[in-house]
């Protein structure tokens, strides 16, 4: 029973398990054991369904190892090894540790599993509703309802889920508190940190390195705000702290992009002079003054905002760019066009920035509204033909079979006509025979509610007769119903073993879910309710039949094909 | 379409027209009949750029004897782009309705670094060193001996141009700065020299102001350009600035150190060829003794651009006899530094003109003026001798022959300051010598002369007669044009005070107040919260800007500006500010919105422009005078005063609320645009500023919106943004702003009695 790509972690001779000698496996995913001289697995339990692991206190005679599941169960190890109990200890010992590091690994995957689903179902009540059901009445077990019905579920959250923002405040919205005895208190909530990542991209690095190897998390983040990368208006000092090395990455990236140049010519402002006056020319130049003048502090606060809503702008550009990469993944070549836009020095990007530029000055020089309306609509969309040539030369005579002749065409048009007189007959008999208004005002009145032709109706609907908490299970059930009938109706024609397996499992569920919720609704209803009977369960009842019968003749064709 | 002003048939490529194109064409059309200069004032973002050229090229096809040649100046390389791509667009239309273009060559020329596609030289960034490697591949000593060795690189580009570039002229079209670089690659011949080769004969030709003005290159590049031409100055709200710049000069002591190494240098090498080659230097000698005529038939590419101004006289003397060897020349030069570096040792500030500087040179180190005079000439011709190939070394020892002979040449209208210390750092010693230009209308005047018609125009050019005094000139039309609108789609508005009603000014001895600082936050604040999109400010130093935003940082008002929108800052450096100008387009279009800090005469508020949802409020905090305890700005304010008869305090005034409404200007483009200008300063408010905006904006500055508090300009700002936000279609416009073919003759005599500006001559 154990695969082969089950990889066996630790393996423990000499275990004794309900008075057989065997041998202890601790597998990747599971604990198994085996009978000596057997070749089949007597236990084997996966670790999700381990609850925890007890051992034989210290000092007892048998050391014995007992791991309890979920549905209460458990399984008892005795360790018999034949050197003594040290040796017996120091099996169980090893045991123990790997499964508790393995034990941990797995709950961590179930709690995380059991909260998704946990999320998903107090979020959308009408799944909560179909679980219960559903599952609770065991008409489908739960991993059935996972993996099938609530599937669309898990998969729009997937898509929907959407990425927050960066407030370009968020820094400034961390106010700090005085706590009373001369400290700050910085409140971060989860959102904050999540702002801070995606922004300063070399913090997150930093606190995947440090957290929680080295320091804990508000350890990390109490740096944080001491440190000067926070605190950039303060002159840096050249101390070493942590985020030095952010500020130096940061400042990399800056020159990084500066260097990279700027395509828009009427942005790049290097380049606006034609002239390159030389040094020592020109009254002005107080350029090489007003730089030593300056404040520096001024400088770096005035250079850290730049560079603050730079990668603000970047951190919210980064994630469209993802979402939209994601979805034209598909359509190759997305990543190679954008690889060779940074590449300047091809020469068929050159060309690109020639005509980018070239469209981006002409853009500023049109004046729309001296433009004429016709100019305008033809900017704006333009007719795109597959086959030029066609459009040209129209339908040539002999480029296609299928021409018509001249009777064809004759006969064609006759028939056509003769169509649309009968039409005209149809609809009117004769145009003139209209109704007048006030006969057809009287007419609607008397078919409303009251009037002369209303007379014989039943004046109660059944919506009036039904209570609400009634209409409601009805309403439950209907949905129960018609998510089962989906599945059953989708596994048909059943042409793989597959979809057979899934129609005759759904068939059962439909009888289960008669028996188990519709016939108490009817026999409900019957007690309560004599009135409505049947009315209410009818068309439940029409929809479960057509499908039995369904279910039916399908197999008895397959019994027929079968013979 | 086709329009008529006044008998000529225009073509403007557009189906519509705004009243005031209409009308600018009317008054540029009678500057060309008068082949006079004009100074004209059209709100930015009326399409003066097109109407300019519709109407100039429609005058050349017209009149192809009187206009030869349009050169069109503009300020920046996007500015000099546009400019291109709108005459292209001029040519099409014209191919559109013609069946064929006119027979034009329009094109650009730019610096080489612009321009170069040699697959190493073009990759380097700074383009004096792509100026000097070109220099080394081209220069005609190099090629000589390429001839005769193999291993000395050369340019393959260059060389292509000069076999068979000469013989073709450029086929009839527009070439922008692309199309050249692609017509050479494909023909392998150099764009730079074929631009500048083709600018003789091309009709059209638009290049950067400095190929004009500046002396030093305008004398290599713009010499032979015909009379017959119309030169026009587009953005020329800084003109008589770049007129300065270009003559100034300044040295301090790294200059001073790296000539007297430089000069070093050149005794070696001159010792050297005379050991082996005394030949060459006799040769050179004999050459100057014939004089240096022979330096303007120079091969173009020994002339390297920062070349000083050559007074005509000079060529026609020969070099005097004291600097005519190598050996003394040198010596001479390296007396003169020495002289200068004598006189940066002072320990205080001396003030003195050029004349006494030159008597005080005579007195120390026995130079005469004349031969100061051929100093940059006579260096240029050593370096040639010498066969120093990369100039780039050289420029701090051509710097200073420039300043020699500068000094030497013009005895009026500059000035020489030492000033041993900065004025902030005053225990710092860092001395320099500004031989400063006080007279903008010395580098412009030969253009005024040579060329039958100038046209000065701008968005902000206010108050026009300003300019024909300080530029000294006298043009023949001279208006300003107002917007017409059908909606109000600026409002300019005047913040006097605060919430707290304390008057918020930047005057000098209330911009630290804390109150005040505090109150442009939270205007600032305020506006952020309540205009979507962009929200520009302006400052008037980048002093006053690092200091407010360190106390804005303390007093919160940075947070709570970064609730509302992502802030950006302009920092002295430019390729930090570009990014961070990129990141605030794009911060704008994704419609986070975003604040951007600037500075008044920065370099954001000369070329950038905020249109549509980049700048839908721009905020000027206080008036940008420029700085005024600067010795350099009171020689020119006394200057000014003798001179002209301008009073300091109009200057100042002028000079300031130019640069407020070319700030405040930068969000308005079309009249489907809209924007907030908001004036944060008390003084705005008094009748010699407000009068000193363009009429434009101060049409609709009416007095209601002359003292606001921050509450009222918010309240305004809310309910004119909400306005502003209705559709606006083309039929509200259409026959108040803008107009058809049929409405435009139908009423033009009465438009034109409307919107045209007052003539002031």
């Amino acid at each position: 029973m154990t695969t082969s790509s089950e990889d066996v972690l630790l393996q423990v001779g000499q275990v004794r398990y309900k008075k057989g000698d065997g041998t202890l496996y601790v597998m990747n995913e599971r604990l198994a054991w085996m009978m000596d001289h057997r070749d089949t697995v007597s236990v084997s339990h996966r670790y999700t369904d381990i609850k925890t692991q007890k051992i034989s206190p210290e000092g007892k005679p048998k050391i014995q190892l007992q791991v309890c599941l979920h549905d209460g169960s458990s399984s008892t190890f005795h360790f018999v090894n034949r050197l003594g109990q040290g040796a017996q200890v120091k099996d169980r010992d090893d045991v123990k540790e790997l499964l508790q590091q393995l034990l941990q690994k797995f709950k961590c995957e179930i709690n995380k599993e059991l909260e998704e689903k946990n999320r998903l179902l107090s979020e959308n009540p009408s799944l909560l509703q179909l679980y219960r059901d559903l599952v609770m009445t065991h008409v489908i077990s739960s991993e059935e309802f996972w993996s099938q019905h609530a599937l669309q579920y898990m998969q729009k959250h997937q898509s929907q889920k959407q990425d927050i923002g960066v407030s370009g405040a968020f820094l400034a919205d961390i106010k700090p508190q005085t706590d009373g005895c001369n400290g700050l208190k910085y409140n971060l909530t989860a959102d904050i940190i999540e702002c801070i990542f995606k922004t300063y991209p070399a913090v997150r690095k930093k606190h995947l390195e440090y957290v929680p190897h080295k320091l804990t998390e508000s350890e990390f983040w109490t740096k944080f705000f001491q440190s000067h990368y926070f605190h950039r208006d303060r002159i840096n000092a050249g101390n070493k702290d942590l985020f030095t090395e952010c500020a130096k990455l940061d400042d990399q990236e800056l020159k990084k992009d500066i260097s990279a140049g700027i395509e828009d010519p009427l942005v790049d402002i290097t380049s606006f002079e034609d002239k390159t006056l030389d040094e020592g020319y020109g009254t002005g130049g107080d350029r090489s003054c007003g730089i030593q003048s300056g404040n520096i502090v001024h400088q770096n606060m005035i250079k850290r905002f730049n560079q603050h809503s730079i990668m603000v702008l970047k951190a919210c550009q980064q994630n469209t760019l993802c979402h939209s990469g994601s979805e034209r993944l598909e359509q190759s070549g997305v990543p190679e066009k954008q690889a060779s836009q940074s590449n300047e020095s091809s020469p068929g990007c050159s060309d690109h920035l020639h005509t980018a530029k070239k469209l981006r000055i002409q853009e500023k020089l049109v004046y729309d509204d001296l433009e004429s309306d016709s100019k305008m609509q033809h900017q704006g969309t333009e007719l795109s033909l597959s086959r030029v040539e066609r459009y040209l030369h129209g339908p040539m005579p002999g480029s296609c079979e299928d021409v018509l002749s001249e009777d064809d065409m004759h006969a064609v048009t006759t028939r056509l006509q003769r169509e649309a007189e009968s039409w005209c007959s149809v609809s009117r008999p004769q145009p003139t025979a209209l109704v007048n208004p006030a006969a057809a005002v009287s007419a609607l009145g008397e078919l409303t509610p009251g009037g002369a032709l209303m007379k014989g109706f039943e004046e109660e609907s059944l919506a009036q007769l039904v209570p609400a908490d009634l209409e409601r299970e009805l309403k439950n059930l209907y949905m129960s119903l018609c998510e089962l009938l989906r599945h059953f109706w989708t596994s048909f024609p059943p042409t793989t073993p597959t979809l057979e397996a899934k129609a005759v499992r759904m068939h059962e569920a439909l009888h289960r879910f008669h028996s188990a919720r519709l016939k108490p609704f009817e026999d409900r209803v019957l007690r309560e309710f004599s009135p409505l009977s049947q009315h209410l369960t009818s068309h439940l009842n029409q929809m479960l039949n057509s499908a039995y019968r369904k279910f039916a003749t399908w197999q008895q064709r397959k019994m027929q094909a079968l013979r | 379409m086709k329009l008529s002003v006044d008998g000529l048939l225009v073509y403007f490529p557009y189906d519509y027209i705004y009243p005031e194109q209409y009308a600018y064409m009317l008054e540029l059309k009678k500057g060309l009949d008068a082949k006079g200069h004009c100074l004209l004032e059209m709100p930015s973002g009326t399409g003066k750029t097109v109407s300019l050229l519709s109407l100039i090229v429609a005058y050349m096809i017209a009149n192809p004897l009187s206009v030869t040649k349009l050169i069109y100046c503009s300020r920046t390389v996007p500015e000099i782009e546009k400019v291109l791509e709108e005459l292209k667009k001029l040519m099409t239309y014209y191919e559109k309705e013609r069946g064929q273009a006119p027979k034009m060559v329009g094109l650009v020329l730019s610096s080489r670094k612009n321009m170069c596609i040699h697959p190493q030289v073009s990759k380097e960034r700074d383009g004096k060193i792509v100026d000097g490697r070109c220099h080394s591949l081209t220069a005609s000593y190099v090629r000589e001996r390429h001839n005769y060795d193999d291993s000395i690189p050369i340019c393959s580009f260059y060389e292509g141009f000069d076999i068979e570039g000469r013989e073709v002229q450029l086929e009839p079209g527009v070439y922008s700065l692309d199309d050249l670089k692609e017509y050479g690659q494909e023909r392998n011949w150099c764009p730079y020299f074929l631009a500048r080769y083709t600018i003789l004969h091309a009709n059209i030709v638009v290049y950067s102001y400095h190929y004009l003005l500046d002396p030093k290159i305008a004398d290599v590049v713009s010499k032979e350009l015909s009379r017959s031409s119309v030169v026009v100055f587009d953005e020329a709200h800084n003109i008589d600035n770049v007129c300065i710049d270009s003559m100034s000069v300044k040295i301090n002591r790294r200059i001073i150190d790296r000539s007297t190494a430089n000069i070093q240098l050149l005794e070696q090498t001159v010792n050297e060829m005379k050991e082996d080659d005394a030949k060459k230097l006799k040769e050179e000698y004999q050459r100057l003794v014939e004089g240096l005529r022979d330096a303007s038939v120079a091969r173009e590419t020994d002339v390297v651009l920062s070349n000083p101004v050559l007074p005509d006289e000079v060529l026609k003397e020969a070099v005097p006899g004291s600097i005519r060897t190598a050996e003394h020349f040198v010596g001479f030069l390296k007396r003169f530094v020495e002289y200068l570096k004598t006189r940066l040792r002072v320990q205080h500030v001396v003030l003195e003109s050029p004349a006494s500087f030159l008597k005080d040179v005579y007195q120390k180190v026995c130079i005469e003026r004349k031969p100061l005079r051929f100093c940059h000439e006579r260096l240029a011709s050593l370096l040639r001798t010498l066969e120093i190939a990369d100039l780039t070394d050289f420029s701090p020892l051509i710097l200073i022959t420039h300043l020699a002979t500068l000094v030497s040449t013009y005895t009026k209208g500059f000035t020489i300051i030492v000033e041993p210390f900065d004025d902030k750092t005053p225990t710092v010693s860092n001395p320099i010598l500004h031989f400063s230009c006080l007279d903008s209308s010395i580098a412009i005047k030969p253009v005024f002369d040579r060329f039958q018609t100038v046209v000065i125009t701008s968005g902000t050019l206010s108050p026009l007669d300003m300019y024909p005094k300080i530029l000294d000139f006298h043009p023949v039309i001279m208006s300003s044009f107002t917007m017409t609108l059908a909606r109000p789609c600026l409002l300019p508005m005047i913040v006097s005070k605060g919430n707290d009603q304390v008057a918020i000014s930047s005057r000098f001895e209330t911009r630290e107040d804390v109150a005040v600082v505090r109150n442009y936050g939270q205007l600032l604040v305020e506006i952020a919260t309540i205009v979507p999109d962009g929200v520009v400010c302006f400052f008037t130093s980048y002093l006053y800007l690092e200091s407010v935003v360190a106390s804005w940082y303390d007093q919160g008002v940075v947070d709570s500006l970064q609730r509302n929108k992502l802030l950006f800052i302009e920092t002295q450096d430019a390729a930090e500010t570009s990014l961070a100008l990129l990141n605030y387009i794009r911060a704008c279009e994704s419609g986070r919105g975003a604040v951007l800090l600037s500075v008044a005469r920065g370099k954001v508020s000369e070329g950038v422009d905020f249109d549509h949802h980049l700048g839908r409020a721009v905020l000027m905090f206080g008036i940008p005078y420029v700085y005024t305890q600067s010795r350099i700005l009171r020689a020119r304010l006394e200057y000014l005063r003798d001179q002209f008869q301008i009073r300091e305090n109009d200057f100042l005034t002028f000079d300031a609320m130019r640069h407020a409404a070319q700030c405040v200007g930068r969000a308005i483009r079309g009249k489907t645009d809209y924007g907030i200008m908001i004036f944060a300063d008390k003084r705005f408010s008094r009748a010699d500023k407000r009068n000193k905006l363009p009429k434009w904006i101060q049409e609709h500055l009416k007095d209601s919106l002359c003292n606001l508090s921050t509450e009222e300009a918010v309240q305004i700002s809310k309910r004119w943004l909400r306005q502003m936000a209705q559709p606006f279609s083309r039929e509200d416009q259409l026959g108040v702003s803008l107009l058809t073919l049929e409405q435009l003759h139908s009423e033009e005599m009465q438009r034109k009695q409307q919107n045209t500006a007052d003539q002031k001559l």
